[in-house]
C-alpha cells in the first residue's frame, strides 16, 4: 500500500460500529449538475479565441452603425480635390480614387457585409429547417423526394450557381442574398434532418404523441428545439461564407452597384490601384478577414462547447 | 513455481483538464507460469489500465506512472525504454482487446497483419511469415486459411476476428498474454469457443495468461487465481475456489450475487450492488467501497484496511476481518451453486 | 441593320424557330461537343475559347490540387501527431486564417509583396514555372486550410481507435504504426474532399485568373458575364459540369483503391 504502514491496534474499539448513514446521502449525486446550456456556456466561456471573436463581432456592429457619423464625412460625396488621399487627421483611412472618405466607406462596407451574411443565414436556417425537419420527420418517400432535389442542387457548385442567377436576375442586394440563399440552405436541411431522424424515436417523442401531440407540434417544439446546437453552429459557420461570397461578386463586379460601398466593392478599386496605392487594399481586406476570422473561432468554440465529444 | 510477472504498488494517474484522476493505487500481483490470473472488477475499477500499463501502452501525457514497479522476467519494465518496449511487445507480452470489430486493421489483409510481427521479432522474410501465418490461422481454427490469410476484416465473423486477433497474438508465442475482456463483444455461444480455444492454446505454447474481465462466469471456466479490483485497488484475491466458494470481502459478495446462476432457486433475485463507483479523481481517505458497503463501519471511512492473509493464496483487505468487528455472515446470493459447498 | 440580312441571319442561326426547337438544337450540338458561336467575340466559337484557355486553368488547378493535398495533410498529420502541443496549436491557428482569408485577398497581397516589392516572382502571365506559382498558392490555401483541419481530425480519431493499439502491442514503432497503418484510414475523409476541392479551386480560377492576368478558362467565364455573352455562359458552364462529373468518377474509383471494403459490383478487384 502507498499510504504510511498503520497499526491495526491504534484503531479504537468503538471505530468497529456500525456506520450510521444519513439516508438523504445515499441519493446525492456526486458533482455539481449543471444543465445543458449552461455547460456548454462555461465551455465557450473558456475559449479566449471564441470571445475575442464575439468581442470583434460587436465591435464591428458597434462601428457600422456610428463609424460614419463618427467621421463627419457620408460614403458617397465625391470630392475630385482630395483624390487618393493617405491616411491623415482629416480623413483617418484616407481617401479613395473619387475623394470619397474611406474611414466612412469602410464602416458601411461592414453595414453591408454584416447585413448580407446575417440575413443569407438566417434565411437558410428558416428555409433549412423546415425541410429537413419535414424530411427527418416524416422520412420514406416524403423524405426521399425532398432530399433528392436537395441533392440535385447541391451538387452544382455553389459560386458558379450564384454567378449564374446575378446574371438572370436584376441587380440589387435582395438579388444578391436570394442567390446565395437558392442553394445555400441545402447544408442545414441535411444537419437537421440527420439530427432528426435520429430523435424522432426517442422516448419522449413517443411520450409526446401518446399524449396527443400533433405532428407540427412535436417537430418544432420538441425536435427542432433538441437540434439547436447543431444548427447554432451551422448557422454562425455560414456567415463568414455568405461575407466571402458578397466580396467575391462584388469583386468581380457582379455583386453591390455603386455608389453602395461594400468591403468586396472596395478591395475590387484597391487592386486596380494596388501598384499606386498599395494602402487602400489594407482596409477592407483586413476587415474582411477580421470578420471571417471572428466567426469562424465563435463557430468553432460553439462546436468545440456544444459537444464536448468531438473536442479534440 | 516461477513468476513470470511481479506487479508491486503501480500507481498510475491521468491528468484530465479538471483533475489528477488515480485510476491505479498501488495495485501488487504476481502471475506464475502457465497461469490465467483473471483481474475483475466493473468498468472504471482499473483494471484496463493495470493491463495496459504493463505494456506501456498507456499514452503519456496525459498518463503517468507515480510509483511502484512492474518486473518481467525479473526485468524491471519501467525502466525499459521506447525502443526496448518494442523488442518486448508482441514478442514476449501480447495482448488482445475487447472489440474484435475494432481492434483489426480495416485496410489491411488479415494475413498481412499477422505477418508484421512475425517479420519484426523472428526476422521471417515475407513468404516464412505468410506460411506461419497460414499455420497459426489452422491453429486457432479458422477454416479454409488458404483463402481467409488474404481477406480484410470485413470479411471476417465477430468471432473469426477475434481468433484471427489471437493468432497474431500468439504469433511469436510470447510468455505472457493479457487479454482484455477477449469475450465481451461476442456472442454468447462464441463466447465459449473462444475461451475453450485459449485454455487450448495455453497448454499449446506454455504461455501465461491476464484475463481481465467483469464476468464471473468467464473467470470460472478460465481462471486459476482471481484479482478483484474495486475504486483503482485490488480488494481480494485468491484461488478461483477460495473465490467462489470462502469469498470474504463484501464487494466480492457483491459481485457474486449479481452473477446469473442456473443452480439458483428461481425464488431468488438476482443482487444489484446499490450506489456507484467512487471519483478516482477524489478517491475516498479509507475502503473505496465502503461508501456502498452494507457493512461498512465507521472505520471504513477513515483507514484504508491492510490485506488480511487468510491462506498462502488467498488476501483481502477488509476491516471486517478484524477480529474486533462484529461477525457478518455472507449473503445467500453470494453462495455459489450451494451443492459444493456443502461438500466441503 | 438591313431587315434583308437580320432575315438571312435570322434563318441561319435558326432564329425563326420555335424557342423549343432552338433548344433541342442546342442541345444536339451540345451533345456533339459544339457549343456554338461566341456572342460577342466576332468569329470566335465557344469550343475556340475552350481549347485555347483550358489548358492554362488545368495546369493552374492541378498544381493548386498538389499544394493543397501537400501542404494539408501535412500540416493536419503532424498537428496530430504533436497533439495539444506548440506546433498542434500554430497549425490550426495556420488553418484557421488560411479559411478566413478570401482567396483573392491573397492573391493580391501575395502579387504586391513577392512580385512587386521583392521583385522575386513575376507579377503576372503565365509563361514559365515562376509564373504559375503565386497564383496556385493563392488558389490553393483555403482548401489547403480545410484539408489540415480535416485531416488533424481524422488522424486524432485513428489514432485513438482500437486497431492502433493493437499494431502497438506487435511491438512496432510509431512510425510504422503512423505511416503503415493510420495515414491510410485517416486520409479517407481527405478523399471523399477532393469532389469540394475541385470545385474550390475551379471557382477560385474566375477571380485569381483575372488578378494574374492568364488567359484560362475561369478568366474566359468571367469576361463573359461580364459581356453578357450567353453562347459562352453557357458552353462553360456545360464544360466546368463536365469537368466535376469526371473528377467525381476518378474520386469515387479512388475510393475502391484505398478502402477494401468499398468495391463495384459484385466483381471488383482487390485493391
Amino acid at each position: 500500500m502507498s499510504q504510511p504502514e498503520l497499526n491495526r491496534a491504534e484503531i479504537e474499539q468503538t471505530d468497529f460500529e456500525p456506520l450510521v448513514r444519513d439516508e438523504s446521502d445515499a441519493e446525492k449525486i456526486s458533482g455539481e449538475s449543471t444543465s445543458y446550456w449552461k455547460d456548454a456556456w462555461r465551455r465557450f466561456k473558456k475559449n479566449k479565441l471564441a470571445l475575442f471573436g464575439v468581442g470583434v463581432i460587436l465591435f464591428l456592429a458597434f462601428m457600422s452603425f456610428f463609424g460614419g457619423p463618427i467621421s463627419g464625412y457620408d460614403y458617397y460625396t465625391n470630392n475630385y480635390a482630395i483624390t487618393n488621399q493617405s491616411p491623415s487627421a482629416d480623413h483617418w483611412f484616407g481617401t479613395d480614387n473619387l475623394g470619397r472618405d474611406v474611414f466612412s466607406r469602410t464602416w458601411y462596407g461592414a453595414k453591408i457585409s454584416l447585413f448580407i451574411g446575417i440575413m443569407a443565414a438566417l434565411i437558410d436556417v428558416v428555409i433549412g429547417v423546415i425541410w429537413g425537419a419535414v424530411a427527418g420527420y416524416f422520412g420514406g418517400k416524403v423524405d426521399e423526394y425532398m432530399m433528392r432535389i436537395a441533392d440535385i442542387l447541391y451538387s452544382l457548385p455553389y459560386l458558379l450557381v450564384v454567378i449564374l442567377l446575378m446574371v438572370i436576375l436584376p441587380q440589387g442586394l435582395w438579388t444578391l442574398i436570394i442567390a446565395m440563399t437558392f442553394t445555400g440552405w441545402i447544408n442545414m436541411a441535411r444537419i437537421v434532418r440527420g439530427q432528426v431522424m435520429q430523435l424522432r424515436n426517442e422516448e419522449y417523442v413517443l411520450a409526446a404523441r401518446t399524449l396527443g401531440a400533433n405532428s407540427n407540434r412535436i417537430m418544432f417544439r420538441h425536435l427542432v428545439p433538441n437540434t439547436l446546437g447543431p444548427i447554432l453552429v451551422t448557422l454562425t459557420l455560414t456567415i463568414p461564407n455568405a461575407i466571402f461570397t458578397e466580396a467575391f461578386l462584388s469583386y468581380l463586379g457582379l455583386g453591390v452597384q455603386a455608389p453602395l460601398a461594400s468591403w468586396g466593392t472596395m478591395t475590387n478599386d484597391a487592386i486596380g490601384a494596388l501598384q499606386y496605392y498599395p494602402y487602400q487594399l489594407f482596409f477592407p481586406a483586413f476587415f474582411i478577414c477580421l470578420t471571417m476570422l471572428a466567426f469562424n473561432v465563435i463557430g468553432d468554440g460553439m462546436r468545440d462547447a456544444l459537444d464536448p465529444k468531438s473536442r479534440k | 513455481m516461477k513468476k513470470v510477472l511481479e506487479v508491486k504498488d503501480l500507481n498510475v494517474f491521468f491528468d484530465t483538464y479538471k483533475a489528477e484522476v488515480q485510476a491505479v493505487r498501488g495495485v501488487s500481483f504476481d502471475v506464475h507460469e502457465k497461469e490465467t490470473l483473471a483481474i475483475v472488477g466493473e468498468s472504471g475499477s482499473g483494471k484496463s489500465v493495470t493491463s495496459q500499463s504493463i505494456m506501456k501502452l498507456i499514452p503519456m501525457p496525459p498518463g503517468k506512472f507515480a510509483g511502484g514497479s512492474i518486473k518481467f522476467n525479473g526485468e524491471e519494465l519501467l525502466d525499459k525504454s521506447e525502443k526496448q518496449m518494442e523488442d518486448i511487445r508482441g514478442k514476449e507480452i501480447s495482448m488482445i482487446f475487447q472489440d474484435p470489430m475494432t481492434s483489426l486493421n480495416p485496410t489491411m489483409t488479415v494475413g498481412k497483419q499477422i505477418a508484421e510481427s512475425l517479420i519484426k521479432h523472428q526476422n521471417m522474410s515475407k513468404s516464412q511469415a505468410r506460411k506461419r501465418g497460414l499455420e497459426l490461422l489452422e491453429l486457432v481454427g479458422i477454416p479454409n486459411p488458404d483463402a481467409r490469410i488474404d481477406q480484410y476484416p470485413h470479411e471476417y465473423s465477430g468471432g473469426m476476428r477475434q481468433r484471427a486477433m489471437i493468432a497474431i497474438a500468439l504469433a511469436c508465442n510470447p510468455k505472457l498474454l493479457i487479454a482484455d475482456e477477449p469475450t465481451t463483444a461476442l456472442d454468447v455461444t462464441i463466447q465459449a469457443q473462444i475461451l475453450d480455444l485459449m485454455r487450448d492454446l495455453q497448454d499449446k505454447v506454455n504461455t501465461s495468461i491476464i484475463l481481465i474481465t467483469h464476468d464471473l462466469g468467464v473467470v470460472a471456466n478460465a481462471a486459476h487465481r482471481v484479482a478483484v479490483m474495486y475504486g483503482g485497488k485490488i480488494v481480494e484475491t485468491g484461488t478461483v475456489d477460495e473465490i467462489f466458494y470462502n469469498p470474504t470481502h463484501p464487494y466480492t459478495w457483491g459481485l457474486l450475487g449479481s452473477m446469473p446462476d442456473l443452480d439458483r432457486d428461481g425464488e431468488e433475485e438476482l443482487q444489484a450492488i446499490p450506489g456507484t463507483p467512487p471519483d478516482l479523481s477524489d478517491p475516498p481517505k479509507g475502503c473505496p467501497f465502503a461508501a456502498r458497503c452494507p457493512y461498512a463501519m465507521k472505520v471504513c471511512e477513515n483507514h484504508m484496511p491492510d490485506y488480511f492473509e487468510l491462506s498462502d493464496t488467498q488476501k483481502s483487505a477488509c476491516w471486517l476481518l478484524d477480529e474486533r468487528s462484529p461477525k457478518v455472515e455472507p449473503p445467500e446470493s453470494a453462495k455459489v451453486g450451494g451443492s459444493k459447498r456443502d461438500e466441503e | 441593320m438591313p431587315p434583308e440580312i437580320e432575315a438571312q441571319m435570322n434563318a441561319k442561326y435558326g432564329l425563326d424557330d420555335p424557342l423549343h426547337i432552338q433548344y433541342f438544337d442546342y442541345l444536339k450540338d451540345v451533345a456533339q461537343w459544339d457549343f456554338g458561336p461566341s456572342l460577342k467575340l466576332t468569329g470566335q466559337s465557344v469550343n475556340d475559347i475552350i481549347n485555347r484557355s483550358f489548358e492554362y486553368s488545368l495546369l493552374l488547378g492541378l498544381e493548386s490540387i498538389f499544394l493543397a493535398l501537400a501542404f494539408g495533410i501535412l500540416l493536419g498529420v503532424i498537428a496530430a501527431l504533436r497533439h495539444n502541443s506548440g506546433v498542434d496549436y500554430t497549425a490550426m491557428v495556420i488553418a484557421v486564417l488560411g479559411i478566413s482569408v478570401p482567396n483573392f485577398i491573397l492573391a493580391a497581397v501575395l502579387q504586391y509583396f513577392f512580385a512587386m516589392k521583392l521583385q522575386l516572382l513575376p507579377v503576372a502571365g503565365f509563361d514559365s514555372f515562376a509564373h504559375t506559382l503565386l497564383p496556385a498558392i493563392a488558389l490553393a490555401t483555403t482548401p489547403m486550410a480545410f484539408i489540415a483541419r480535416l485531416m488533424r481530425s481524422s488522424m486524432l480519431d485513428v489514432l485513438s481507435s482500437d486497431y492502433i493499439k493493437t499494431a502497438k502491442a506487435k511491438g512496432l514503432n510509431e512510425r510504422v504504426v503512423t505511416y503503415r497503418h493510420a495515414l491510410r484510414n485517416a486520409i479517407m475523409p481527405v478523399v471523399s474532399y477532393l469532389g469540394p476541392l475541385v470545385v474550390a479551386i475551379l471557382t477560385g480560377s474566375f477571380v485569381i485568373e483575372e488578378i494574374f492576368n492568364i488567359p484560362g478558362l475561369g478568366a474566359e467565364f468571367v469576361n463573359s458575364v461580364t459581356n453578357r455573352d450567353y453562347t459562352v455562359i453557357m458552353g462553360t458552364t456545360v464544360f466546368f459540369s463536365a469537368l466535376l462529373l469526371v473528377s467525381i468518377l476518378l474520386v469515387d474509383l479512388l475510393y475502391t483503391l484505398i478502402d477494401p471494403r468499398i468495391k463495384f459490383g459484385k466483381e471488383g478487384g482487390k485493391s
